[in-house]
C-alpha cells in the first residue's frame, strides 16, 4: 500500500513540476515538498516568490497533513507540511529523527448562516451543547440568554462538519476537549470523529457551500477560508472570559505565553485576554539529518535557506494578504533556532 | 511470422494485461484490508459503530453497506418507469424515426454528463426544490441522492434495453398482429417476453454503475455516518467514505477503508453473478 502511495504521490509530483524540472536541469536544484492543504494558499504565495527571487524552483502538493507525513516517511520530499504536530510516539515511528518549523498561523471559525443576524456569541457551554445535539432550536432559551438584543428564528440547527480527515477538525475537537470534559468523554479529539450530531461535507468549500445554502446551520471552517469568503462569523469566548472574533491580531495573540522550544504545542485556549482561542499553527517538517538518500550538501542547504527565509519578517509580512496570522517574533526567534541544529553529514548547515 | 499469428500474440498479451490488473488490485486490496480483518473480523460487515478518534477506533462497515444499497436501490426503483417507458419509445414505437433519434442522443448525452455536475445541480437546484415544496427540511439525504442516482443511471438502462427491443424478430410482432393483437398487446405479450433478459441485464448493469457512484453522492447524502433510517435520512455509501476519509487515514483506518473497497468489489461481484444466473434462467 505504502508504495503505491508514494507512486500516486511521485506522479502528482512529477505530473506537477514538470515546467520547473525543465528549467531546473540548467540550474542546481530544485525543491519538492507536500502536505497540509491548509496553509496552501500562503506557501504558494511565498514559493512562487522565492523562485522569482531566488530562482530556486519549489513545488508544493496539497496532498494532506496525513500525506504529507507519509511522503516524509518515504523520503520523496524535501520536506513535509502538517497541520497536527507529531506525538512523541509518532516521532519515534520515522525513519529518522525530524524537526517542526512553524510557518504561519491560522484558526477555525466558527461560521453560521442566519440572515439579519451579524453579532453572534457563543460561550463555551453553548458550544458544547449544540455540537453535542443538546440544542437543537435558534431559539433556544440558552442561547437568547447570552445574545440579548438578538431575536433568533424559530428554526432548526443544523451542523455542519468536515466528511473528510482535516487539520481544521483537529484544531476544532482540540479546542472542545479542553472546554468541555462531556465532549472529551464521548468524542475526543482527531482530524476526524465519530460525529454525535450533523451531517458531513468536504472540505472547507463543502462546508462554507453547505452553510451558506442552507438557513439556520452553523459549522467551523480554517480562518484563512472564512475570511476570503467573508462568512458569518461567531464570537468564541477565550479562557480570559472574553468574546472574541477571528481576527489577525486575535490569532496571533494566542502564540504569545510560553512556546515550548520545539514548537510542538496545540494553541488552542490560550491564556492571553486578547486571544482567540480556536488557533494553531501550521508546521513544515524535515528530517533533522539531511544527508540521506544520495542527497546533495546544495540540496540540504537549499532546503534549510528556505525555511529560514519562511520564517523571516520578509515572508511573514506576506500572510496576511492570504489570510494567514504571521508567526510571533518569539515563534519566528524559536524556529530559526531550530533550523540552525539541522545538519548535513554531522555539521550543521546554517550558523 | 504471418499476420495471423501476430494478431493471435498482440491478442493475447493484451488480455493477459487485462486480467493481471484485474488481478493485482484485487491482491492489493486483499492485501491492504489484511490488518483491519485481523482486528474486527466479519463483525467489520455487521458493526455499525465507525470511530474513527486515537485511543477508541472502531470501524464498522455496516452503515455505509446499508447506505450503499439503499441509495442505489431506490434509484433503480425511480429510474425504472422512466428508463422503461423512454426505450419502449426509442425501440418499438417510435422505432428509427426523426424524434426517437434526438431523444436517443439525448439519453446518451445523460451519461457523458460528469458525476460532479448531477452533484451540483442535485446541491443547488434539486436540494432547494425539494425544501421549497415542503418534502424535507434540510434536503440532505437519501432521497435526493437517489433521485440524482436516478437520473445518472437511466442511460444505462434504457441503451441496453431498447437495443435489445429492437433486436425482437418482426416476424414474431407480425404474427401476433396477424392474429388480431393490438399494439400494446404486442408489447405485452410478444416484445417484452421476447426482450426480458437484455432488459433486465440493462438494469443489472445501471443498479453496478449506481453502486460505484461516489461524487454526485457525496455531495448529497450528508456524510453521517449511521445506518439511514427512512428516505428523509442523512447517510452515507461505500464510495463516498472512502472518497472522504483516505485522504488523511493511516494505519487501522487505511485499512479499514480498503476493506470497504473489497467489500464494494465484492457486492457488485454478487450483484454481476445473480444478474448472469437470472438472465440465464430467463433464456
Amino acid at each position: 500500500m505504502r508504495t503505491i502511495i508514494t507512486v500516486l504521490v511521485l506522479a502528482v509530483l512529477f505530473s506537477s513540476c514538470q515546467n520547473s524540472a525543465k528549467k531546473a536541469s540548467n540550474e542546481k536544484v530544485s525543491l519538492t515538498a507536500a502536505g497540509a492543504t491548509f496553509p496552501l494558499p500562503f506557501y504558494n504565495l511565498v514559493f512562487k516568490n522565492y523562485t522569482e527571487s531566488k530562482g530556486i524552483p519549489v513545488t508544493y502538493g496539497g496532498v494532506g497533513s496525513g500525506g504529507g507525513i507519509r511522503s516524509l516517511t518515504d523520503k520523496v520530499v524535501d520536506f513535509g507540511a502538517t497541520d497536527a504536530f507529531l506525538e512523541d510516539d509518532k516521532m519515534a515511528e520515522m525513519p529518522a529523527p525530524i524537526v517542526h518549523i512553524p510557518t504561519c498561523l491560522g484558526a477555525v471559525v466558527i461560521t453560521y448562516n442566519l440572515p439579519g443576524i451579524d453579532e453572534l456569541k457563543l460561550s463555551n457551554e453553548l458550544l458544547e451543547k449544540i455540537f453535542l445535539g443538546e440544542i437543537t432550536k435558534w431559539n433556544d432559551p440558552q442561547i437568547a440568554a447570552n445574545n440579548p438584543g438578538v431575536t433568533l428564528p424559530v428554526k432548526d440547527i443544523l451542523f455542519v462538519h468536515r466528511s473528510d480527515g482535516s487539520g481544521t477538525t483537529q484544531i476544532f475537537s482540540d479546542y472542545l476537549t479542553k472546554i468541555s470534559t462531556k465532549w472529551a468523554e464521548k468524542i475526543g479529539a482527531g482530524k476526524s470523529l465519530n460525529w454525535p450530531v450533523g451531517m458531513g461535507a468536504k472540505g472547507n468549500p463543502g462546508v462554507v457551500g453547505t452553510i451558506s445554502q442552507t438557513e439556520g446551520a452553523i459549522g467551523y471552517v480554517g480562518s484563512e477560508f472564512a475570511f476570503a469568503q467573508k462568512t458569518q462569523m461567531a464570537q468564541v469566548q477565550n479562557s480570559a472570559g472574553e468574546y472574541v472574533l477571528p481576527t489577525m491580531a486575535s490569532i496571533s495573540a494566542a502564540a504569545k505565553g510560553n512556546i515550548p522550544d520545539d514548537t510542538r504545542i496545540m494553541l488552542t485556549n490560550s491564556s492571553d485576554p486578547e486571544s482567540y482561542p480556536i488557533s494553531g499553527f501550521t508546521w513544515i517538517i524535515l528530517y533533522k539529518e539531511q544527508a540521506y538518500n544520495g542527497r546533495s550538501l546544495a540540496q540540504a542547504e537549499e532546503t534549510v535557506k528556505l525555511l529560514d527565509w519562511m520564517v523571516s519578517p520578509e515572508a511573514q509580512a506576506e500572510a496576511p494578504n492570504v489570510h494567514y496570522a504571521p508567526l510571533t517574533e518569539d515563534a519566528a526567534a524559536k524556529a530559526k533556532a531550530i533550523l540552525r541544529t539541522v545538519t548535513f553529514e554531522g555539521k550543521a548547515i546554517l550558523n | 511470422m504471418n499476420s495471423d499469428k501476430i494478431t493471435k500474440i498482440v491478442l493475447f498479451s493484451v488480455s493477459f494485461i487485462i486480467l493481471i490488473v484485474a488481478g493485482g488490485i484485487v491482491f492489493s486490496l486483499v492485501g491492504g484490508a489484511i490488518p483491519s480483518f485481523k482486528t474486527f473480523g466479519f463483525g467489520f460487515i455487521t458493526s455499525s459503530h465507525w470511530d474513527p478518534t486515537e485511543g477508541r477506533e472502531n470501524y464498522g462497515a455496516l452503515p455505509f453497506i446499508a447506505g450503499t444499497l439503499i441509495t442505489s436501490f431506490a434509484a433503480l426503483v425511480i429510474s425504472f418507469p422512466l428508463s422503461f417507458a423512454t426505450s419502449l419509445f426509442l425501440g418499438e414505437y417510435y422505432r428509427n424515426t426523426r424524434v426517437a433519434k434526438i431523444l436517443g442522443t439525448m439519453v446518451d448525452l445523460l451519461a457523458g454528463i460528469p458525476s460532479i455536475v448531477y452533484g451540483l445541480w442535485g446541491f443547488y437546484i434539486l436540494r432547494p426544490f425539494l425544501i421549497g415544496i415542503g418534502f424535507e427540511n434540510q434536503g440532505f439525504g437519501v432521497l435526493t441522492s437517489s433521485i440524482v442516482l436516478a437520473i445518472m443511471i437511466i442511460p444505462y438502462a434504457t441503451s441496453l434495453s431498447n437495443e435489445i427491443i429492437s433486436m425482437v424478430p418482426n416476424d414474431l410482432k407480425e404474427a401476433a398482429y396477424s392474429l388480431g393483437s393490438t399494439r400494446y398487446e404486442v408489447i405485452r405479450y410478444v416484445t417484452v417476453p421476447a426482450a426480458r433478459s437484455g432488459i433486465f441485464a440493462g438494469y443489472i448493469l445501471a443498479f453496478g454503475r449506481a453502486l460505484g457512484e461516489t461524487m454526485a453522492v457525496t455531495m448529497l447524502i450528508g456524510n453521517s455516518n449511521i445506518i439511514p433510517d427512512g428516505l428523509f435520512s442523512t447517510g452515507n455509501t461505500m464510495a463516498s467514505v472512502i472518497a472522504n476519509q483516505f485522504g488523511e487515514a493511516d494505519g487501522l483506518k487505511l485499512s479499514s477503508l480498503i476493506f470497504i473497497g473489497l467489500l464494494l468489489f465484492v457486492i457488485t461481484g454478487i450483484v454481476n453473478s445473480i444478474g448472469k444466473l437470472i438472465i440465464k434462467k430467463m433464456n
